[in-house]
């Protein structure tokens, strides 16, 4: 048994015995947990990893005449400003307004590397804060705080990503390629912070940690957090903070996003303590969720270790897949070693939090209004065969009064569709068979996909209905973008 | 060797992958295809041995040919994350001993994959 207090009492005299989560699992693997605690105080865990639930709160001081800002912009970013005068959180994942590929990831990244950035903003104009708008440049020097507040990072384990669908899916999991091409994982595994310690039982609210290079703190459990996706708040100076341990980033077709090193010193108080620390990547067991359903309830493809994630491969429905990390386990070893020469030189030492965190959580969804489905929407749809001729389809358009026609074989499955401007582009090139004329590749939905589905393939496809299939690909209907202008009141 | 080979309405309607194949002997690999019904383009990869026989019977059949020199690099914003390492079709990127990313330049087919898909923008074609 130690306590944190001789813990520091070494690193003062210079006798603290620090090693690497790397190196502890060596350790752990050759000595039994009561020896562990003889030879080794402290152990420094680390993870490298985009976190976009990252940001920053700046206070810039008063301009003359005073400002209340109304809308602040770094950098062309916008800064959320419903606090106090001038005060401003940067966040990292807001988009620039003028600038692709740039957002609140950026603007941290140039404050922190020493630059100046532009600041622009607009005020209300009150009898205390007449002033309507400034513009000007700061850097780190020339503000108050620049305090990063991150509501949640370092998550102890994620579920990796992999896609189903025969599309490209560009996500914050990075992209994913169609039919199972590969996998995406995030987090350290048995390196990162959380996993060696799964009963915070030493971090807490009030525990010193490494962030990006500064000396920062666990201010709380980090939203969404629920063991053994535990997950935390944490906050640091961006005035200490070293530009080699923080790098913005953007992950295409989603936003911006910031990678983060943080570090985290655990001390080897018991042998409980030591147990947990020679937790290894094969006991860490995360899912492969399936990115190509758009639902919250993604299915899960299969259950994995972080061993055969960092493989490089595993297996999915027989077939070898391979796998791409989001974190940097060599960013993660940096921060460990960082750290440990941090607490060796006596400039760190440890904290004892002033309160635990919860170890049982629950992540509620969100609240929602009835969510409404396809079924709810499609109307019977009206069908041709492919055989049939232009003059019937035309027939049947307006018998009908309908502009889409699905086209069926005799057992009733999707082969193409024809539209009324079909119909006009048939009578031009004087063909006189539907199939000559009909769209073959279908973009089409099933009766329990949300409507939000229906209407984003509408758009994004520009066309104006979806034949709803079943699995057997069998025509059940029809949902047409009059129907859901209707019943959203577009 | 690796080639980008153009073909036009009249190549593209010829089996000469094959008829070079059998000609010369080589052993072509086809890394990547676009072949529609009036042009096509293939990057093939032909053993150096064989490449100037190679070269030859394709310039005989009129396919245009570029030698693929030049193959992706890498700036210092790369944080080492491994987020091309899946992406890449020929497997230039890896993880080595220290957990860094490495290149195997040479099997680059310059399909561009991992350069959109670099969430630090750490990669790029050298003009």
């Amino acid at each position: 048994m130690k306590t944190i207090e001789e813990i520091n009492e070494k690193i003062r005299r210079g006798e603290v015995c620090v090693v690497t989560a790397t190196e502890m699992k060596e350790i752990t693997s050759q000595l039994n947990p009561e020896e562990v605690v003889k030879e080794v105080d402290v152990v420094t865990t680390g993870t490298f990893g985009a976190m976009c639930s990252t940001g920053a709160f700046v206070n810039f001081g008063h301009s003359d005449p005073p400002i209340k800002f109304k809308k602040v912009w770094l950098n062309d970013v916008e800064a959320y400003a419903g606090l106090a005068a001038v005060d401003a959180f940067i966040g990292a994942t807001k988009p620039s307004e003028t600038r692709e590929l740039y957002g609140g990831a950026h603007v941290i990244e140039e404050l922190v590397a020493g630059k100046e950035v532009e600041l622009r903003a607009i005020g209300f104009g009150t009898d205390c804060y007449p002033r309507k708008e400034i513009e000007t440049s700061v850097s780190l020097e020339d503000v108050n705080q620049a305090e990063m507040v991150n509501p949640r990072n370092a998550y102890q384990r994620y579920r990796a990503a992999t896609n189903s669908s025969d599309k490209l899916l560009r996500t914050y999991m990075g992209t994913l390629l169609p039919n199972f091409g590969n996998v995406t994982f995030a987090g350290t595994g048995e390196i990162s912070p959380l996993n060696n310690d799964p009963e915070f039982r030493t971090i807490g609210i009030g525990t010193r940690i490494f962030l990006c290079g500064a000396k920062g703190y666990v201010i709380g459990e980090g939203t969404q957090h629920s063991p053994p996706f535990g997950t935390l708040m944490v906050k640091g100076s961006l005035r200490e903070m070293k530009p080699e341990f923080l790098k913005a980033c953007y992950f295409p077709g989603y936003a911006p996003s910031i990678y983060l090193g943080i570090g985290i010193p655990i001390p080897v108080l018991d042998e409980e303590i030591a147990r947990a620390l020679a937790v290894r990547d094969h006991e860490i067991k995360t899912t492969i969720i399936d990115f190509g359903v758009a639902r919250r309830q993604r299915p899960v493809v299969r259950e994995v270790s972080y061993a055969e994630l960092k493989s490089g491969k595993v297996e999915i429905n027989g077939e070898e897949v391979r796998v791409s990390p989001l974190s940097s386990y060599y960013m993660a070893e940096k921060v460990m070693r960082e750290l440990k020469k941090m607490i060796e030189r006596g400039e760190f030492l440890l904290s004892t939090p002033v309160e635990r965190i919860k170890r049982t959580e629950v992540f509620k969804p969100m609240k929602q209004k009835e969510i409404k489905i396809v079924k709810d929407v499609m109307v019977k749809a009206v069908t041709i065969e492919e055989d049939s001729s232009i003059e019937t389809a035309a027939k049947l358009m307006i018998e009908k009064n309908v502009n889409h026609l699905p086209v069926i074989d005799r057992e009733n499955v999707l082969r193409g569709i024809v539209t009324s401007w079909d119909i006009a582009k048939a009578v031009m090139k004087k063909t006189s068979k539907v199939a000559d004329i009909m769209t073959r590749e279908v973009v089409t939905v099933y009766p329990e996909d949300p409507i939000a589905i229906a209407v984003s393939k509408l758009e994004k496809f520009d066309i104006s209905a979806l034949p709803v299939i079943d699995a057997r690909r069998k025509v059940l209907g029809i949902v047409t973008s009059e129907a859901l202008s209707k019943l959203l009141g577009r | 060797m690796l080639l980008l080979l153009r073909f036009d309405a009249k190549t593209v309607r010829e089996p000469i992958i094959s008829l070079t194949a059998i000609k010369t002997g080589a052993l072509i690999n086809i890394l990547k295809a676009d072949v529609g019904a009036r042009k096509g383009e293939l990057i093939v990869e032909v053993p150096e041995d064989k490449a100037k026989e190679v070269l030859e019977v394709l310039k005989k059949m009129g396919v245009d040919i570029q030698e693929i020199t030049k193959s992706i690099a890498r700036n210092d914003n790369c944080v080492h994350c491994g987020a091309c390492v899946s992406i890449c079709p020929t497997e230039v990127f890896y993880l080595n001993g220290e957990n860094k990313v490495e290149l195997r330049a040479e099997k680059c087919i310059h399909c561009g994959a991992c350069v959109k898909v670099c969430p630090t923008m750490a990669l790029y074609f050298p003009i």
